[in-house]
């Protein structure tokens, strides 16, 4: 079997940028976007992530990934952080980060996990908890491009207080033309929403995914359990396994 | 040192022990793989290894089984920053699977059920180094952590301990895989945090 073929080969080192904090925006009661000026940003793909990096007076380090929310407003690029309360990254950055500090990054990391703005292919985005991140890096890289593929996005959230980017995604539902939200509640459901509270299942994914036959590119991001129980509910559906592209969380601070 | 951000301490970390630079601890065994699981059943699983001249080598599952067994106790280190310390597997060493093949590659493409592949240099697969696994903690590997059967290289960054191996191509030249295709380092030592292509 082939390995998947994936784009050019990056070459040039990654090197650590110094960026700064210029807006914070509180999406959920534990997710905040910060938006951060990097001089020197390459530009990126939606889907791509970067590391952060934070460094103690005594010199002590620790760096994890983030994914990137949207396109890149030259050198200004938006994170979603979503506070792990027992974290050592999460907390400062959501807690503590002021306007104006710095932190290091580097990116951008990751030639898999993207969308690329000249594929016509419908596509199929299904997001559990802050794994709409990337998957809404994609919905608004669109939107810039003026692209015309055909997206669906199916986000499962715990309530409708966790739904990040609620209201923009609300009204690009309106605006974007070929752009469908549908969400999935696992512990409590608007009013008027069909249904009860339950786990993603086949009928989520029948109902408001595409068909195999019509080849849609199938995106699925969020917790391991979550990513395991979709990708293999696409993959019995009939969606070649190639065209099933996933990252998972693992415990991250 | 890096730019300092202010307000930032870290966690207490007296009583961390030694692990490579930028990891952090876990007692989870986190995922990371870039697609849907892959099911393999035993009765059709092999592992093939196939060199530079074409030659090819083949395991069954109860052939794999029927050869000796080593019982690595390894810490293992993902590029995503976690790190296990002192995890136990059971498997076949890669010395005794390449016993007796005829090569004089210098380089290794792991591939895997699922089309997913992997570059190492030979020589890290020797040595005692590197092994077919199928048990871990004493119990079947799980699927989603690359059973039947996985590669361990446990000196090298996780990615190049490939799930749900199928075999390995030797070559002449390095070929790079699935994830270095994608902007990871070809090689990925933890002591020195080879993370991306250029570290």
């Amino acid at each position: 079997m082939a390995a998947p073929t994936t784009g050019a080969r990056m070459v040039a080192p990654l090197t650590w940028r110094v960026a700064r904090l210029v807006e914070r925006r509180v999406e959920t009661p534990s997710a905040q976007t910060l938006v951060l000026d990097v001089p020197g940003w390459p530009g990126h793909e939606p889907g791509q992530h970067l590391d952060i990096r934070l460094t103690a007076a005594d010199g002590y380090q620790a760096a994890r990934s983030y994914s990137l929310a949207g396109p890149a407003e030259g050198e200004r690029i938006a994170v979603t952080v979503q506070r792990v309360p027992d974290g050592e990254v999460s907390p400062y950055l959501t807690d503590t980060y002021a306007e104006g500090d710095p932190v290091e990054v580097r990116g951008p990391v990751g030639g898999w996990f993207v969308w690329r703005t000249d594929e016509t292919a419908p596509v199929l985005l299904v997001a559990g908890g802050s794994g709409v991140v990337p998957l809404m890096a994609m919905v608004r890289a669109r939107r810039a491009a003026g692209s015309r593929a055909p997206f669906r996005l199916i986000y499962s959230v715990r309530t409708p207080d966790d739904v990040i980017y609620a209201d923009e995604l609300r009204r690009r539902t309106r605006e974007d033309q070929g752009l469908d939200v549908a969400y999935v509640y696992t512990r409590a459901a608007p009013e008027g929403w069909r249904g009860e509270p339950h786990r993603i299942g086949l009928a989520d994914v029948n109902t408001h995914g595409w068909p195999p036959d019509l080849e849609p590119l199938c995106y699925v991001c969020g917790p391991t359990g979550f990513v395991e129980t979709v990708a293999d509910l696409l993959v019995g559906l009939g969606h070649p396994t190639r065209r099933v592209k996933t990252e998972r969380f693992g415990p991250t601070g | 040192m890096g730019i300092v951000s202010p307000g930032f301490q870290g966690r207490p970390r007296t009583a961390e022990p030694a692990l490579p630079p930028g990891q952090y601890l876990t007692e989870d065994f986190p995922v990371l793989s870039a697609g849907p699981t892959p099911r393999v059943p035993l009765d059709t699983w092999e592992f093939v290894l196939t060199t530079e001249t074409g030659a090819e080598y083949r395991w069954s599952w109860d052939e794999l089984m029927g050869l000796p067994q080593e019982t690595p106790h390894v810490d293992i280190h993902c590029v995503t920053r976690w790190s296990k310390l002192g995890t136990d597997w059971q498997g076949v060493s890669l010395d005794t699977l390449l016993d007796g093949v005829d090569t004089t590659a210098r380089y290794a493409l792991a591939h895997s059920y699922g089309g997913y592949t992997t570059n190492l240099p030979l020589d890290d697969l020797r040595g005692g180094r590197a092994w077919v696994v199928h048990t871990y903690e004493g119990g079947p590997l799980p699927a989603e952590h690359g059973g039947p059967a996985r590669l361990l290289v446990p000196h090298l960054y996780f990615w190049k301990s490939a799930k749900w191996v199928r075999g390995v191509r030797l070559f002449v030249d390095d070929q790079p895989g699935f994830w270095e295709t994608a902007g990871y380092h070809d090689y990925g030592d933890p002591w020195r945090e080879q993370r991306y292509q250029g570290d």
